[in-house]
């Protein structure tokens, strides 16, 4: 190369890791339900607490957990947190919001998006529900549901968040 | 409770880094992309390639490049006979500790060799260019074993 280059003052060193996850059976059924359109938990059967996405045992007893466990798609906010920063690869435009969501019926949160909502006034207690796609693009996945937004019912006490049952709040 | 199906799918989780290389890897890099090959003088006289921005014994900065040869001498290897995706090269390979003439530590780089039993400790191995050379440690290409007759 006879033409004079620039010194070379950086390289790409990305990093793959190439995974193929299969579901175990819990996580199959769950999303065989979602496919469907239901959020479905696990109870166990020592605590009683309900497990979302079910991973087919309870953590804290390390039982097994079998008993399904059909579940609202009303849910509460845990906590959250506003993502001002793009992340790469990620479609979504900040600023948006990222909570975990406690379904009622379930005792864990999963985490999900939060939208139609004014992301300075979304709150620890504040009530939401699941926005579905479309039936005819339910996949087995849990963007099945583009997001939760929130809904006219009043906030639930920290104390209370992760005890609702399926039927809901009452305030 | 219905037998579920199996589900399964590929992911793939990327962490695009890019690294600055600084004077003294940049200046190796550089080198590569011109296919030459450079180390560095260490406090004790040492030449160490791939080249160190610091002493590994005073820690003192270090800046005196010394050029050294494509040739050398393997010091230890070991042979991989299934090759993976993210290796350099599809045929079974042997990675290498090669010292270069000239240097006075080894480098890991890799050997292309038709069967394992043409590599030994004390081969003679001369490095491979890439066709095109981008400032990157696989412009060279692997080495390739020098016949015997011929070192």
């Amino acid at each position: 190369m006879s033409e004079r280059q620039d010194p070379v003052t950086g390289i790409e060193a990305p990093i793959y890791l190439k995974y193929n996850f299969t579901a175990g059976a819990a996580p199959a059924r769950f999303l065989s339900q979602i496919r469907k359109g239901v959020l479905t938990g696990q109870r166990c059967p020592r605590c009683e607490q309900v497990y979302i996405p079910p991973r087919g045992s309870c953590a804290a007893c390390g039982v097994a957990t079998e008993e399904e466990v059909v579940l609202s798609d009303k849910a509460t906010v845990e906590s959250f947190t506003i993502v001002s920063i793009p992340i790469p690869g990620n479609p979504i435009q900040p600023p948006y919001i990222v909570a975990n969501l406690v379904a009622d019926g379930a005792n864990i949160s999963f985490i999900h998006l939060m939208s139609e909502c004014v992301n300075e006034e979304v709150h620890i207690g504040q009530r939401v529900q699941a926005v579905w796609k479309p039936e005819e693009e339910w996949d087995y996945a849990m963007d099945n549901i583009r997001y939760f937004k929130p809904i006219d019912e009043p906030d639930v006490p920290v104390e209370s968040i992760g005890t609702l049952p399926v039927s809901g709040w009452e305030g | 409770m219905s037998q579920p199906d199996i589900l399964n799918q590929a992911f793939e989780l990327g962490f695009t880094y890019t690294r600055s290389t600084g004077p003294v890897v940049g200046r190796f890099l550089t080198e590569l992309r011109d296919r030459n090959i450079v180390g560095i003088k260490a406090s004790d006289g040492r030449v160490v390639v791939p080249p160190m921005e610091y002493d590994p014994d005073t820690a003192e900065a270090l800046s005196e490049f010394v050029d050294v040869g494509e040739e050398g001498e393997v010091v230890s290897f070991a042979w991989v006979k299934e090759p993976r995706e993210s290796h350099p090269s599809e045929q079974p390979f042997a990675w290498a500790m090669i010292k270069l003439d000239g240097a006075d530590v080894p480098m890991v780089h890799w050997i292309r060799a038709g069967r394992e039993a043409d590599v030994s400790t004390g081969v003679r191995v001369r490095a491979v260019w890439a066709e095109e050379t981008v400032g990157f440690i696989t412009d060279i290409n692997g080495f390739e074993l020098v016949p015997e007759e011929m070192s």
